[in-house]
């Protein structure tokens, strides 16, 4: 947390990727237990705000604190990883080996419990048949929602997710729906990157708007 | 982060390595048959008639010969298909970004992936020694002090292979062009692995046992270097990569 209790605190946040400044002065603020949905056009910088808030990307002016680490310094980047639990475009599996190694492998390497694992793994729908096939054989939904478990095995205190119902089916979409809501009655921050519009808006408590670089505005959900 | 974590975290990049290795089999079924293609090309460019006088009656095959240097030559060229296979994983879905947010100790990841490498190496070492004995008809007068030179020439190279082979395809990691870039970054500073590897062995096969030593003790000395510096580096490689 930050000194005024929010869990993200960004001013005037600016972030270069590939030296093209993607965020160019962003202000944000997120409090505990809030879904906050970030909408705007491809190329807006959305991406780069949540891989930001996760310690990935460096900031280069303004301020940044988010879980009460500071994002200008390495350390500080270093230090919100842990806490953060990032869904990107990207699913960070490993093609060669099984749902199950999969989820194991970054279980462990997130200090997560086994048991915590398991209770994704069912929670998911991958425990019967799936949990044996390597990722390379999943369809893009299977493959989706085990990247989903591994962020709920590790009970994020903020959840960054950048398009997260892509490639998922009907059920797949409701449970991701009920996983952020669940998340945040816990006591966790969900930051969700979305282009949907309608049955999401269900789910956020309020929706920025990103475009050039920067927080256009933000309105109740 | 204290040293049981950091091994720990060894420990679990090294049997992830190992694991989709034992899944995938590119080592066992690309580069192992590889190593022994490049073997038997050097059997077809270098005459099997052609040999080299010792004394004044002892002769000696090329081929035997230079057995040592063929030897470390088809591993290093196999440890840049390793080395690619080794980061090509961690490039491909954000894996790489998994790792950084895991918060892993650098150190540990670094000395994880390394080691297995090391194994990768030292089952293509095995192969491809034995393979060379065959094809190339190497006479060996063996004895347990000659076994032991060779045995640990083979572990020294290979720790200082996969160790700096480790750091550059870490410094190459994110680029596009990683997979021409790190073959030039390697071979200039595997050289003098090769150097040593070849004499050590050289001296466990046809000299004295003696004079092998020194030069395991060199190539150990390579392999403490770059095991150091990795893990002195690996974090900011991987901030940047």
């Amino acid at each position: 947390m930050t000194s005024d209790g929010a869990v993200v605190q960004l001013t005037d946040a600016v972030a270069l990727v590939g030296g093209f400044p993607a965020l160019a002065g962003a202000t944000l603020t997120l409090q505990s237990r809030e879904v906050v949905g970030l909408r705007g056009p491809n190329g807006a910088g959305k991406s780069t705000l949540l891989r930001l808030c996760a310690g990935l990307v460096a900031l280069r002016r303004g301020s940044g604190e988010v879980l009460g680490c500071d994002l200008a310094t390495r350390g500080g980047r270093r230090a919100v990883r842990r806490s953060v639990g990032l869904l990107g475009h990207e699913t960070s599996l490993y093609d060669d080996l099984t749902v199950a190694e999969n989820i194991r492998f970054w279980s462990g390497a997130h200090r997560a419990d086994d048991d915590d694992a398991g209770a994704a793994m069912d929670h998911l729908g991958l425990s019967g048949r799936l949990a044996d096939v390597p990722v390379a054989g999943l369809s893009a939904g299977q493959r989706r929602r085990t990247a989903i478990a591994v962020v709920v095995a590790r009970r994020p205190r903020l959840w960054l997710l950048d398009e997260p119902h892509a490639g998922l089916d009907s059920s797949g979409r409701d449970l991701l729906d009920r996983l952020m809501l669940d998340a945040a009655a816990s006591g966790a921050t969900v930051l969700v990157a979305t282009h949907d519009r309608g049955r999401i808006d269900d789910v956020l408590t309020r929706c920025v708007e990103v475009e050039g670089g920067m927080v256009r505005e933000s309105v109740d959900g | 982060m204290g040293r049981a974590g950091l091994l720990a975290d060894a420990a679990l990049i090294f049997k992830k390595d190992l694991r989709i290795e034992r899944s995938s089999k590119v080592v066992t079924v690309q580069v192992l048959p590889f190593a022994v293609m490049t073997l038997i090309l050097f059997g077809f460019g270098i005459s099997p008639d052609a040999r080299v006088l010792l004394g004044s009656e002892e002769s000696r095959t090329v081929l035997a010969q230079v057995t040592p240097g063929l030897i470390f030559i088809a591993v290093l060229f196999s440890a840049l298909l390793a080395l690619g296979r080794s980061f090509g994983v961690e490039s491909s879905d954000g894996t790489l970004d998994g790792l950084r947010l895991a918060g892993l100790d650098p150190a540990g990841i670094f000395l994880g992936k390394a080691a297995a490498v090391m194994v990768q190496l030292a089952m293509v070492s095995a192969v491809v020694t034995g393979g060379a004995f065959l094809l190339f008809s190497v006479d060996v007068g063996w004895s347990p002090s000659r076994a032991v030179l060779l045995v640990t020439t083979v572990g020294a190279a290979t720790t200082g292979i996969a160790a700096a082979g480790t750091l550059y395809g870490a410094l190459a990691a994110g680029l596009r062009v990683r997979d021409t870039l790190v073959p030039l970054l390697v071979i200039p500073v595997l050289a003098p692995v090769l150097l040593g590897a070849g004499q050590a062995a050289d001296a466990a096969l046809f000299g004295a046992v003696a004079d092998g030593w020194p030069w395991v003790g060199a190539l150990a000395l390579f392999a403490l270097v770059y095991v150091g510096v990795g893990i002195l580096s690996f974090e900011s490689l991987l901030e940047d990569a």
